[in-house]
């Protein structure tokens, strides 16, 4: 058996906040991020674009960047928007949605740009 | 023309069975599984269930014609043979839906599973399915909200919700219990749970358990930037303490309770589900004594009925068993019920064992709880069985982490996240095949999923299921 370790975990330690889907694995790979936006599209769910200050990632509504790309299925469209969302807000967590029209909810919905968080 | 009166004992199939009815759009319809005594026929023994749990009683009575009775007496309309058994066969019953009070799950089963089963004629009856009409499924309250509802207000997507029972289930001081929620919560877990036992014993009185818990909920959810939960068992002694109980969890912003509904009873369920609903507060449904009911393959109450009853009377989880873990559940079985806790609209399909059609129109779905001796080992397993729309909850497999429940959730967060994220690029097909690759990939950057792998490997729950479907013999 390996040594026991402590949970590293602290309200003052940024790296502790999380923000919900993937934010346990490490920060996904582009190849990696192209498979989840493949997954959105096979799907049949339009992918949406939304950041926010990591600061403020509690709150439900983050940022809308434009609107979602209703009917978009082209993968390097989706993925060239949300390079553009980051390039233009660099220090916000940028998160990916697939909007299930049929569900009237979020299909799914993950962070793929990371930001600094600070505390 | 009008009838006469005549006293005495009439064959019940004179009057219940007719095999060319019918079945009407309204109709509730039953499906029963008969052992009937030695020498008694069949169809007298379908008409007797049928007219005892309708209109009929032993004799006839004056009062009979003061009604109209062909018009409200249950209809024995089918008989088949029972797979795999020779001394039981179905019977298909329809009742005109005038016989139950609108949204009263209550009174459908006390005609449904009232007197009849102890009725002399049979050796055993199990009420194997119900097809609730459309028109009777919209007088029903519900579950408090529903699926879709309940990701919005938690901010969970993409994934199952994770939860955790907190263990040892009796014996706690509130502070220490808060203190095991607090670390399971901080680790990465969505959910943490009272075991249904608890309620509000000398060792740990209700209140200062949800102040305790409300108060781990808050600090962890600063800690991680998610939102979190504990299902707070309100279930109790009468109404009013369980109402109390409820009111005080609003008070303190507790996003979600529990109930036990089988134990806690339909009525009490159905007042708190619509409390739910009014006062914003999910409802977690616990099953205790539904294996007294529905484990004997010949006698009792099918799950797949409870679990209609359920959605009726209302609740936004409910147990469904796990197929993989350390309690009874037939694969195909589970899958069936599951379908019945989600979908709106479900086929018949008797290779899951579902014998009608259900209609659940716009009523909102049920999430489905996986518990009982999962780890994460089974968990590409649950994830390829249950979809995103599932609790997955692991009791033994967070606490019984050699490094302690916040080590322990985030070993259940890691590989569910791990999970999900190969069958969104490879498919679910093949994902338990490829699992213990995908589990020792993501080990590689989790110490705690690596030690949760090397602490349960070995441990296997492979004991054959009391009660299979219906398989042909010959």
């Amino acid at each position: 058996m390996s040594e026991m370790q402590d949970y590293a975990s602290r309200l003052s330690d940024p790296a502790s906040r999380k923000f919900e889907t993937f934010s346990y694995l490490p920060e996904l790979s582009p190849d990696a991020i192209r498979a989840q936006v493949q997954y959105i599209c096979d799907k049949g769910w339009n992918p949406a674009l939304e950041h926010v200050e990591p600061e403020n990632a509690f709150d439900h509504y983050w940022y809308m960047w434009k609107l979602p790309m209703f009917g978009e299925t082209d993968v390097d469209s989706i993925l060239a928007e949300a390079e553009a969302c980051h390039k233009a807000n660099p220090n916000h967590h940028v998160r990916l949605v697939g909007y299930d029209n049929y569900a009237q909810s979020q299909g799914t919905a993950m962070v793929v740009f990371r930001g600094p968080i600070k505390v | 023309m009008a009838k006469t009166y005549q006293a005495g004992v009439k064959e019940y199939r004179e009057t219940y069975w007719m095999p060319d009815y019918t079945p009407n759009e309204t109709d509730l319809l039953a499906c029963f599984k008969i052992t009937p005594q030695p020498g008694v026929p069949r169809e007298e023994a379908a008409a007797a269930v049928a007219a005892e749990s309708s209109t009929g009683t032993w004799t006839t009575v004056w009062t009979d014609l003061l009604t109209d009775l062909d018009y409200y007496k249950g209809r024995a309309y089918a008989i088949e043979d029972v797979p795999g058994d020779d001394e039981c066969f179905y019977a298909f019953i329809a009742y005109p839906f005038d016989l139950f009070e609108e949204g009263s799950v209550v009174n459908v089963f006390t005609s449904l599973v009232g007197n009849v089963f102890g009725f002399k004629a049979l050796r055993a009856l199990r009420l194997e399915d119900v097809r609730f009409p459309i028109a009777y499924v919209m007088t029903c309250n519900g579950p408090p909200h529903g699926i879709q509802v309940e990701r919005d207000k938690l901010n969970k997507y993409g994934r199952a919700l994770l939860g955790c029972t907190i263990k040892p289930k009796l014996g706690l001081s509130a502070k220490n219990y808060g203190r095991a929620v607090y670390e399971c919560l901080r680790g990465g877990l969505d959910f943490t749970k009272d075991d249904e036992n608890v309620n509000s014993q000398p060792f740990m009185r209700w209140r200062n358990r949800f102040e305790f818990v409300m108060d781990a909920i808050h600090k962890a959810e600063r800690e991680t930037g998610e939102r979190k939960g504990h299902y707070l068992n309100v279930t109790a002694p009468t109404p009013e303490e369980m109402y109390k109980r409820a009111e005080f969890a609003k008070e303190l912003n507790a996003p979600i309770i529990m109930h036990d509904y089988l134990t806690g009873g339909f009525c009490a369920n159905t007042g708190l589900a619509q409390w739910c609903r009014d006062n914003g507060v999910l409802l977690h449904i616990h099953r205790a004594m539904h294996a007294v009911l529905d484990r004997h393959p010949r006698h009792g109450i099918h799950f797949r009925v409870l679990t209609k009853a359920l959605r009726l009377s209302g609740g936004d989880h409910l147990h469904s068993g796990t197929v993989v873990g350390k309690l009874e559940g037939d694969r195909d079985a589970t899958l069936g019920w599951i379908d019945l806790m989600r979908d709106s609209y479900i086929k018949e399909d008797r290779t899951r064992g579902i014998f009608f059609d259900q209609d659940w129109g716009s009523m909102p779905g049920v999430i489905p709880v996986a518990s009982g001796g999962i780890h994460v080992w089974h968990m590409p397993a649950l994830v390829s069985i249950f979809g995103d729309d599932a609790c997955l909850q692991f009791g033994g497999g967070t606490l019984g982490h050699p490094w302690g429940n916040a080590a322990g959730a985030a070993a259940n967060r890691v590989a569910l996240e791990a999970c999900v994220e190969d069958r969104n690029k490879n498919g679910a097909e093949g994902l338990e095949k490829r699992g213990g690759d995908v589990l020792r990939g993501a080990a590689k950057n989790s110490p705690e999923l690596a030690s949760a792998m090397e602490t349960w490997k070995e441990i296997k729950f492979e004991f054959d299921t009391v009660d299979k479907l219906d398989v042909a013999h010959k």
